[in-house]
């Protein structure tokens, strides 16, 4: 999943997944959750009985020269599937006799699906592919450019507020005067990969995906990286100060950042602000993947005097670093893939917010607590069309009204359990005879029950109009479907 | 004019759904079940992906995530899976665990019908294997599997009568209030419906012997029917299915046929409903759609919609078994000559790619597509429609073939409403 999103983020890049009928959901989740408008950039060559019989033999073959021809792609990225792993055919050699009759590039991704989750497959590919390019350029070839320049990696599809972030981090490099040489993978063409090397260091916002490619390229090209997510006002500053680092001493950096943390942002006075006050001390918990869980954590505890009960992640394989950035900060760590896990963490501690994935907004509903969304795995509603960065200053901005609407949520809930709820009186039904002598049987009341609440009552009146309108006195099931039948007109 | 039916088989690259989603509408539809999917990350991610909000209700099921340790025979398939049913047993305790079997347990020859018979001994629990993996099937065809597997539990003997009379058992798993619609339609015929598989319990699945003749629902049993036959020597009435009016009607004079009872105002009945549909007749009047194919309702709908006045460019199907679907063949055959237009072409198992280059060649008016090409077609300027719908929306019997209508015409209607 995580080699589908990286190779259908490159432009001109497809990918052929090795996989029995129906694990390419994947298009599905593309072109539903990102609304995208094109074809998602993937086909299956499909394993059925015929291929446990025999092998595929030449049928993975005949559909990457079938994808080069239909699609003409500048490189193909043949991908094995957890089916196809148990297989063990010898996948590079198919690749190796494609490439000797096809005009695209074919790469094989190297991923093993029993070892790493999505997020490591997709920095894996995401490196492989760098690496498939790049491994034949030498120091000597590279002309940095004149301005100061940066790479950014890790931006993809699917990801979390990803265009929004790439949006709001090409503003800050405006602001700071320096230009943007690329951005990794997302848009990128395989032709502009040998100019990764021009820019002065690369930028890896999210951990999860990018840190593989930044040490690869800083061991090769001697491309320093600065793996800081510019989330929260304190972050941005150390970004931007890091960045700074790197570039020719700028007295102008410090009065930027003082500024937009003094005046520009809302975000720095909203947490001064009377209104912030009563969230002090409140209690949340966090979880989500190790750079948003991380930065959420920090920003709650930091700029908000939030007491963070327990923060989390499901991200085993990166558990040393979040611990270590973590200390200090919570109560508690919780490192664990399962969902069930966490559900019990927070019903022990019961918070007043949570932040977390939509996994976490859903425990949050049983358990009646509010829930921001801060993290993968997320839902249609996390891909909003709005502009919502996370990152840098319009990031905190966003961040604040996040953190503080699902606090206010919180409290009005409680005041309206003290008070018994918005509304004491029991609704009283609109009826449209007072003395109906109609009766309900007892099957038909129980389909009557079936009926979703927000149109049983209509229903309900219908019926009972119908039954009047032809003399019934019995409700039975069969009246019900006839009524319904009667009215269903036209819309 | 094209007289003959044509059939044609492409690559199978096409996109549907993975069989084991029928966990989905299966686990609602028994109440007193628990489905166990036993399978890798792969098939988790999917569940949780297509059944999106259902996952987080406490449902019914499961996944047994395999990991490497399994793979390689390290670890022992008896007792791992012995342990997690005695958990599901002791949390849950539902009346039976039905297995579902993957495209993995498959590849490694996991022996799941070798292992069920010993935990269900130890556990004292029903368990039931069905091996609903994308290498055999696609989508829909993950409840055929399953029902398959439950007639082997039906009992062979009705113990409170002994009576010769025959029996009608109807098989396909739908709502509960399609059901008693479906009840209500044959009891207006004078026919009793003795049983359904699935029933609404596992302990209350039907009597099948020699005795009982079955009639499908759904088009994609066919797995089912033969069990049903070949096992249990039961009778198949061969009919259209109840989708539409006009195969409602059909399939009702079909076992009202074998049951030798004359209809009673079926006719009437039919063209009550038809008058009712009128106005989506008028709006989808030479209109003309194209079926990508992915759930092997296909043929059925194509047929409705024929007889709507809608043209058909082509009904791509994952699967098509000519025998189980012979009637329906028939009447879409019956429709054409009817409606005066020329037989649509049949793909198997199709290629999407192909399928797109001959959309763009015929620009239908609608596109009936799963969800990974809708928005992709959408912003070509075509208007489609979501396949997977019709999957789940009620759409059998007379009642709701205005359902029918209603997401077939909701794209015409939703495109001529805002682009004026």
């Amino acid at each position: 999943m995580g080699t589908l999103r990286i190779a259908s983020s490159f432009k001109n890049v497809h990918a052929i997944m090795h996989a029995p009928l129906g694990d390419d959901y994947f298009n599905v989740m593309r072109s539903m959750l990102e609304r995208e408008r094109d074809f998602t950039p993937m086909t299956t060559s499909i394993v059925d009985r015929h291929v446990l019989a025999r092998g595929s033999q030449e049928k993975v073959v005949e559909n990457i020269l079938c994808k080069d021809k239909q699609e003409q792609p500048d490189l193909i990225v043949l991908t094995p599937t957890c089916t196809s792993s148990i297989l063990q055919e010898d996948l590079q050699n198919f690749v190796n006799r494609a490439i000797l009759n096809s005009k695209a590039a074919i790469l094989l991704a190297d991923v093993n699906h029993y070892r790493i989750n999505e997020l490591q497959a997709a920095d894996r590919t995401l490196q492989q592919i760098i690496h498939f390019y790049l491994k034949k350029c030498s120091l000597t070839s590279i002309t940095k450019t004149i301005k100061p320049s940066v790479n950014i990696i890790g931006i993809f599809t699917l990801g979390f507020h990803h265009q929004h972030d790439c949006r709001e981090l090409k503003r800050l490099f405006y602001d700071l005067d320096i230009t943007i040489n690329l951005i990794l993978p997302e848009g990128l063409q395989v032709q502009q990969i040998h100019t990764i090397p021009n820019a002065w260091l690369n930028i890896v916002p999210y951990r999860e995906v990018g840190l593989m490619t930044a040490t690869y390229l800083e061991k090769k090209f001697q491309m320093p990286f600065i793996d800081i997510s510019p989330i929260g006002l304190i972050e941005t500053s150390n970004f931007i100060h890091k960045i700074c680092s790197y570039l020719p001493y700028n007295p102008q950096i410090q009065n930027y950042i003082n500024n937009h943390t003094q005046f520009r942002v809302q975000s720095a006075w909203f947490a001064r602000s009377i209104d912030c006050q009563n969230l002090t001390g409140k209690k949340a918990i966090v979880f989500g993947d190790t750079t948003h869980a991380i930065a959420l954590t920090k920003i709650l505890v930091r700029e908000m005097g939030i007491q963070v009960l327990c923060a989390g992640t499901y991200c085993i394989h990166d558990a040393n670093y979040f611990r270590e950035q973590l200390e200090g900060f919570c109560h508690e760590i919780l490192i664990t893939e399962d969902h069930t896990k966490v559900a019990n963490m927070i019903a022990r501690l019961e918070p007043s917010a949570i932040f977390g994935t939509q996994m976490e907004r859903h425990i949050g509903k049983r358990l009646n607590i509010p829930c921001g969304v801060i993290s993968a795995p997320i839902h249609i509603q996390n891909f909003p069309l709005g502009y919502r960065p996370f990152v840098g200053y319009e990031g905190t901005n966003q961040i604040a009204d996040l953190i503080y609407n699902s606090f206010t949520l919180g409290m009005e809930d409680h005041l309206l359990e003290i008070f018994g709820g918005h509304d004491i009186k029991e609704v009283i039904t609109k009826s449209l005879a007072t003395q109906t002598v109609i009766t309900w049987s007892e099957t038909s009341l129980l389909e009557l029950k079936k009926i979703p609440g927000f149109v049983r009552n209509r229903i309900k009146r219908n019926t009972e109009q119908y039954a009047q309108q032809n003399n019934i006195r019995l409700i039975t099931l069969e009246v019900m479907y006839a009524a319904k039948e009667s009215l269903a007109t036209y819309i | 004019m094209n007289t003959q039916l044509n059939f044609e088989c492409e690559t199978g690259n096409y996109h549907t759904f993975c069989p084991i989603s029928c966990v989905a509408w299966l686990y609602q539809k028994i109440e007193d079940s628990f489905f166990l999917v036993i399978g890798t990350k792969t098939c988790g991610y999917f569940l949780q992906n297509a059944l999106g909000v259902m996952i987080f209700a406490e449902p019914r099921y499961a996944m047994a995530e395999l990991e490497e340790s399994d793979i390689s025979a390290q670890l022992n398939d008896f007792k791992e899976l012995k342990r997690l049913c005695l958990q599901i047993k002791q949390n849950r305790n539902p009346s039976v665990i039905i297995w579902i079997g993957t495209c993995t347990t498959e590849i490694i020859k996991m022996d799941l019908e070798g292992l069920a018979p010993r935990i269900e001994l130890d556990l004292k629990i029903p368990i039931v294997v069905a091996r609903a993996n994308g290498l055999d099937y696609a989508f829909t065809q993950g409840e055929d599997t399953v029902l398959a597997a439950l007639v082997h539990r039906c009992t062979r003997q009705n113990t409170s009568s002994n009576s010769t009379r025959n029996k009608l058992v109807l098989f396909g798993s739908v709502s509960n209030t399609v059901a008693n619609q479906l009840t209500i339609e044959l009891q207006k015929q004078n026919i009793q419906i003795d049983g359904w598989l699935p029933s609404q319990n596992y302990i209350d699945l039907p009597t099948l012997n020699s005795n009982v003749y079955v009639c499908g629902i759904n088009p994609f049993l066919s797995r089912t029917a033969t069990t049903l036959m070949r096992r249990r020597k039961c009778k198949l009435i061969g009919a259209p299915f109840p989708i539409g009016p006009d195969g409602t009607r059909q399939w009702i004079e079909k076992i009202c046929d074998t049951f030798k009872q004359k209809p009673i105002h079926l006719v009437e009945r039919e063209q009550q409903i038809w008058a009712q549909l009128q106005e989506y007749c008028d709006l989808v009047k030479n209109k003309s759609v194209f079926f990508m194919g992915d759930n092997l309702l296909e043929i059925s709908l194509a047929r409705f919609l024929i007889r709507c006045g809608m043209i058909v460019n082509e009904i791509g199907i994952p699967y098509l078994d000519k025998r189980f679907q012979a009637s329906e063949l028939q009447l879409l055959k019956q429709t054409c000559q009817q409606m005066q237009c020329s037989l649509p072409r049949i793909v198997e198992k199709p290629d999407n790619y192909n399928q797109i280059q001959r959309i763009h060649e015929f620009q239908p008016d609608l596109v009936i597509t799963g969800m990974g090409l809708a928005n992709p077609l959408e912003s070509r300027g075509i208007n489609t429609k979501w396949s997977v719908e019709f999957t789940f929306a009620q759409i059998h019997g007379f009642f709701n073939a205005s359902d029918i209508l209603e997401l077939v015409t909701r794209p015409l209607r939703r495109n001529s409403k805002i682009f004026k």
